[in-house]
């Protein structure tokens, strides 16, 4: 098992590399940074100066080392729009985006996982197909979509929810927290059902297949020939067995909500990390977006290792070397 | 014989589902218009001589101050709303089914010869595809063309490619590595076949029964990719039409009461994914064994 975690560490390190390397050279060969630093007009002197005092004159491997060893450190360089360091202008939107996102992750595993197992019982029962039909809406309403249809019935129409920003919101120590006021929560109601709402119909669809699976073995057919209640079957027997895959697939799935995130963050306007990165897409700002992408790809990493190892101590059935 | 009745039975309770009848018949309607745009649309959207401004912001024609043959009503550049959504379905089922073929045909290619080849070769293109996989194919699209803007419809398809051609090469690999242990694959080697006419001969046909679900399912999520992708900005560009992007547009005017500048595409790229998830449900439990029928 050390050994395991050991070699999966060790792959983590150097899918973070390969993402470093491939970070820099396109840092390196979209557009010249000189000329922003050194403004439109300056003369070849002063930008000779420019790229000697910010080691651009260096050899690229070496500009490569200095890039890693920064990073390290935390240091991203400067946003181009802004002219704060870049690593601080997404630390102090990540609230905003975790707390909408395990919002959303909560709506989405409860409902999903509740419903999925309610479809599974009674497949070609009337409301059981019904709930079927709406999931597949689910899964064919795009993140985007769903959250104009959802501003345009709940603010638009009947004007009980607001669809712009976070609200009020309170500052604990360095967090700035939306989940204690009133208004924030409200604010938090259409973002947090919209970025739900695609996960929660593949969770549905996940739970319901893994039942439906689970449910024809044999160790079910004996657990209610013991006689035992309906309660214990589905829910220990059976709900059991599918959850090990369930919640592997949502934690190996991270990127894809981070991905909706920043969709749902632009529709609403939400103060958040994927709201940043669109906006710094737009203007070029360089260094916001690779630090975006390397911030990403370590909890991607880090949170994808986690599961795994999880995965094989939870699950007897899974042995690593 | 064995095969020729396993396709009649397919086709038989293909014929006889509801569902699948239907998906199969939205989808063939958008296709059917797509091809047919520049026939049937009164107007191209994108040909900028027979646009007019005095005609921008047009309600649909029952309501007041809706005129022919705007049926849709128009955009803010006096765009038709409903040729615009023709000429944007030609979009999303161009890129849709490029993505489909290029990296199903290479996600294929990758999981066959990771499964039948093992060792490094299997070990260094499972790595690199679980590593594409966690960043799912929304992120690493989305960064790709925000990173390399402004190219237009190869490029979005190339880097949809890109970040797709993983969802084939697993399942491909998971095939594979069945169909290898099979008693006909042994009897092949024993008869003196190659490598390479095993791979093609009898894995290749044998192992791609799931790779269709995974066609069905992804034709569906790469349309709405590039939806997605349209409506932030970093899709097709301004020039060409996307139902995302005409969302988009329509966004702007949302607290107008401009509705049908965004009910109109949204209803359209709605059900042309749910066609294509109507197909892929039916395909799906079709071609699964594990699962009893009717029970």
């Amino acid at each position: 098992m050390l050994t395991y975690i050991t070699r999966r560490f060790l792959q983590g390190i150097a899918v973070l590399l390969a993402v470093s390397m491939i970070c820099f050279f396109i840092f390196q060969f979209m557009g010249d940074p000189v000329v922003r630093m050194a403004g439109l007009y300056a003369t070849f002197e002063e930008q000779a100066e420019v790229r000697r005092v910010f080691g651009l004159d260096r050899p690229i491997h070496e500009r490569y080392v200095r890039f890693v060893w920064n990073a390290l450190q935390g240091n991203f360089g400067k946003s181009y729009v802004s002219r704060v360091p870049a690593l601080n202008l997404i630390l102090e939107r990540f609230p905003a985006t975790f707390e909408l996102a395990v919002c959303a992750l909560c709506i989405a595993f409860t409902s999903g996982l509740g419903l999925g197992v309610l479809v599974s019982l009674k497949p070609y029962a009337l409301r059981n197909r019904f709930i079927m039909a709406l999931s597949l809406g689910g899964i064919s309403l795009p993140t985007f979509l769903t959250g104009i249809l959802l501003i345009m019935i709940f603010s638009v129409f009947w004007n009980i929810l607001p669809s712009f920003g976070r609200g009020d919101a309170v500052q604990l120590g360095f967090w700035r927290t939306g989940l204690l006021t009133q208004d924030g929560l409200k604010h938090l109601i259409l973002p947090s059902l919209t970025l739900a709402s695609y996960q929660l119909a593949v969770l549905l669809r996940l739970t319901r297949a893994g039942m439906r699976e689970v449910l024809t073995q044999e160790y079910i057919k004996t657990a209610w020939a013991k006689g035992l209640p309906p309660r214990i079957v589905v829910l220990k027997h059976a709900l059991r067995n599918v959850m090990i895959p369930v919640v592997t697939i949502t934690g190996l799935q991270f990127g894809e909500l981070l991905a909706f995130s920043i969709v749902t963050e632009t529709i609403y306007q939400w103060p958040g990390m994927g709201n940043l990165l669109l906006t710094s897409i737009y203007e070029n700002d360089q260094p916001v977006i690779v630090t975006y992408i390397m911030l990403a790809a370590a909890i991607i990493i880090t949170l994808n290792m986690v599961v795994d190892i999880l995965y094989a101590l939870l699950n007897p059935k899974i042995r690593y070397d | 014989m064995t095969e020729r009745r396993i396709t009649s039975r397919l086709l038989w309770n293909y014929l006889h589902d509801l569902s699948a009848l239907a998906g199969s018949a939205l989808l063939l309607l958008f296709i059917t218009a797509a091809l047919a745009a520049p026939w049937i649309t009164p107007q191209n959207p994108y040909d900028l001589t027979t646009l007019s401004l005095e005609h921008f912001l047009t309600p649909p024609v029952w309501m007041e101050g809706g005129t022919w043959p705007f049926l849709l009503g128009t955009d803010d550049q006096g765009r038709d709303i409903l040729s615009t959504i023709i000429y944007g379905c030609r979009t999303s089922l161009i890129v849709g089914f490029s993505v489909v073929f290029i990296s199903g045909t290479l996600g294929v290619l990758i999981g066959l010869l990771a499964g039948f080849y093992g060792r490094w070769l299997d070990i260094a293109t499972m790595r690199l595809a679980d590593t594409v996989f966690s960043f799912s194919t929304t992120l690493l699209a989305f960064l790709l063309l925000g990173i390399f803007k402004h190219g237009g419809i190869p490029v979005v398809i190339l880097a949809i490619c890109i970040a797709d051609w993983v969802r084939y090469a697993r399942t491909m690999r998971g095939s594979v590595l069945e169909v290898k242990q099979e008693a006909y694959i042994l009897a092949a080697r024993a008869a003196g076949a190659g490598n390479l006419r095993i791979m093609l001969r009898h894995i290749l046909p044998n192992s791609l029964t799931p790779i269709f679900v995974v066609v069905a399912v992804d034709l569906a999520v790469v349309i709405m990719l590039e939806a997605t992708l349209s409506f932030l900005g970093v899709g097709v560009p301004l020039t060409e039409p996307s139902l995302g992007m005409m969302i988009a547009i329509g966004k702007n005017y949302i607290y107008a009461g401009m509705w049908w500048m965004i009910l109109f595409p949204g209803i359209t790229l709605v059900l042309l994914v749910v066609g294509i998830n109507l197909f892929a449900d039916w395909l799906r439990e079709e071609l699964n064994p594990k699962i009893e029928r009717k029970g």
